[in-house]
């Protein structure tokens, strides 16, 4: 089958890409401005035709714990929310990193803190990227600019996860979940009916039972097992790097932007170079691994740093990080649910220049 | 010695008529002695290995005494976070159909923080089978008031007595589910006497063998002593359960499906 090209929402294109990729569950609970995915695998039940359970939990609280049941089982489950609905989630989210299973957790982000505001946000970045629940564990984190990638994230996110053994979370926002773009989807796949090793099916009487947890009392087999998931990350942190560049062959000036920032920075890019200052932009599309070790080479050539987010200044730690005082590095972004205009960019960009 | 006493010749295949099931594994149980625990775990054993239901059986532990269950049948095991037991087994279940999900859930694990789960799962009629053992208080962390503790009764959290006006009334939450649409099958039975433990285990027969009709939640209460948490013996623990756990939580059946299981 050919790939199919259509009209769609960010969060319709999850919904879809997710019955494409051939998963076996999703589980979730309606939230502003993500309720979309709920409501498309609803109405397209793929339960009749690929046999993916689609089912509406009672709270965010048990959807998560609902894909702990199922990646236990191998399966490859998802569930979608939003801000406040993720916090209610990182209980489950912290057994699941706990007890190394696969699935897929996308947060379609809206300002905060609290019930904050339905409109779009980038202020959850700590919270995906640094931890979120208890306990040293880190997810890996996909950040989609598109509703392409917000359809192409979802297969690649099931095929990290279950390479690692460890939830992945799509960090995308209200802007790009609500949008319209045309994307093209891939072709139906089968489900998989491969069972890995590791899950609970049954135990026929060829093996060990299997037992999925996140507890062990021996303090010296626990810290085995966090030195474990450490050389894990580290492995995630070596080969799982991924980001984009735009114009920064020749840049002078950096910018450092995901998701709908990096698509406003793209503009600003533009609008820059149109008033002869060379400005180039690193989107990182995984924030877990961040992409230090490019950021950190192009420090050596640029003169400004900013990163731009929808938020208080969060992913910016990670660029100062990484830029070890190279070159001086800067935050700007709106809040509240405001999307930052190229404009804003660019004045913002030459009040840095001159050193306002 | 043997000879003189005539125990070898009484040991011999014709005169067994009771062994250690071979789903219990020799691993030492982490129970007080007298507990109730014990005894659940063997019968549940029992039911899955005389059902041959091994390789069919997905068991979620609770977080509570009994959060090492995994440790003692062997089965494949998932452990839940704190009261979320039942969300994981409407996933397995709705994920492989075939299989026996069931839930094996203290009361604080299943009516406090769990609350909200429980009903869910039996509101939808999930086809598994939760196993609830009611001991009216927080065992594993020492002894503090659950929400089935008893009017009265002292914890290391009611030091002077459940003060239902300040702490709220026990939740009979066998009850509550009993009048949901969803279940199927639900019962309360204890494990302290040979005549209950039989009955016990009847009753975990029925709802394996219910399970496989796809009808509906299972929901067995089991009422057992803590005579660690209730600090009594063994012995006293029983009968104080008898004196004052059954009259409020009686024993016996709340809801009986009409129709007979399968064979």
């Amino acid at each position: 089958m050919e790939k199919e090209l259509r009209l769609m929402k960010g969060n319709e294109a999850v919904a879809e890409a997710a019955i494409r990729t051939g998963a076996d569950g999703y589980f979730g609970y309606p939230i502003t401005p993500q309720s979309e995915i709920l409501e498309y695998l609803m109405v397209a039940d793929p339960y009749k035709t690929t046999g993916m359970v689609v089912l509406q939990a009672e709270s965010e609280v048990a959807a998560i714990n609902m894909v702990y049941g199922g990646a236990a089982c191998g399966k490859k489950v998802l569930t979608t929310s939003s801000s406040p609905g993720i916090s209610l989630m990182q209980e489950g989210i912290s057994y699941i990193a706990g007890a190394e299973l696969p699935c897929l957790i996308v947060n379609v982000v809206r300002g905060g803190p609290g019930l904050g505001t339905i409109q779009p946000a980038q202020s959850d970045y700590s919270q995906a990227v640094k931890g979120g629940g208890h306990g040293d564990y880190h997810l890996i984190v996909l950040a989609p600019a598109s509703v392409q990638e917000m359809a192409d994230f979802v297969g690649l996110s099931f095929e990290l996860a279950f390479k690692y053994r460890n939830p992945v979370m799509m960090l995308s926002d209200g802007a790009i979940g609500q949008m319209m773009e045309k994307v093209w989807l891939g072709p139906q796949k089968e489900r998989s009916k491969t069972v890995p090793e590791w899950a609970t099916t049954g135990k026929p009487p060829t093996r060990e039972r299997n037992i999925i947890t996140s507890l062990d009392l021996n303090p010296a087999r626990h810290e085995i097992f966090n030195q474990k998931l450490i050389a894990k990350y580290n492995e995630i942190k070596e080969k799982e790097v991924r980001f984009e560049e735009f114009q920064c062959d020749d840049a002078e000036y950096l910018f450092v932007a995901y998701g709908t920032s990096a698509r406003v920075c793209q503009k600003a890019v533009q609008l820059a170079r149109e008033q002869g200052l060379k400005a180039g932009l690193l989107r990182p599309i995984t924030l877990f691994p961040f992409p230090s070790k490019r950021i950190n080479e192009l420090a050596d050539k640029v003169k400004i740093i900013l990163s731009v987010e929808m938020s208080a200044g969060q992913m910016v730690e990670d660029v100062i990080i990484s830029v070890n005082g190279k070159v001086p590095v800067f935050h700007f972004g709106r809040m509240g649910g405001i999307v930052t205009t190229p404009d804003e960019v660019v004045e913002n960009l030459k009040s840095k220049i001159k050193g306002d | 010695m043997e000879e003189a006493t005539g125990i070898k010749s009484i040991i011999r295949p014709e005169n067994l008529f009771y062994k250690k099931t071979k789903l219990m594994t020799d691993n030492v149980l982490s129970y007080c002695p007298g507990c109730g625990h014990g005894t659940a775990h063997r019968l549940l054993a029992e039911v899955i290995e005389e059902e041959n239901l091994q390789s069919e059986a997905i068991g979620i532990s609770p977080v509570g005494c009994s959060v090492f269950l995994y440790y003692y049948i062997d089965i494949d095991w998932q452990e839940a976070a704190h009261g979320r037991a039942p969300a994981l087994a409407t996933a397995i279940k709705r994920l492989m159909p075939e299989k026996f999900v069931f839930t094996y859930q203290g009361d604080g694990d299943l009516a406090a923080i769990g609350t909200s789960e429980t009903i869910h799962a039996c509101n939808r009629g999930e086809n598994i089978l939760i196993i609830f053992i009611n001991n009216g208080i927080y065992g594993m962390t020492g002894g503090q008031m659950a929400p089935t503790t008893l009017p009265g009764m002292r914890s290391s959290t009611s030091p002077y007595g459940r003060d239902v006006k300040v702490m709220g009334n026990p939740l009979k939450m066998t009850d509550i589910v009993a009048t949901l649409p969803g279940t199927y099958y639900v019962t309360r039975q204890s494990v302290h006497t040979p005549a209950n433990v039989k009955k016990t285990k009847k009753a975990i027969r029925k709802a394996a063998q219910y399970q496989k009709l796809n009808k509906g939640t299972c929901f067995i209460e089991i009422v057992s002593n803590c005579p660690s948490g209730w600090k009594m013996t063994p012995v006293e623990s029983n009968k104080w359960m008898e004196e004052n756990m059954f009259p409020f939580y009686p024993l016996g059946d709340l809801k009986v499906p009409e129709e007979k299981p399968v064979k």
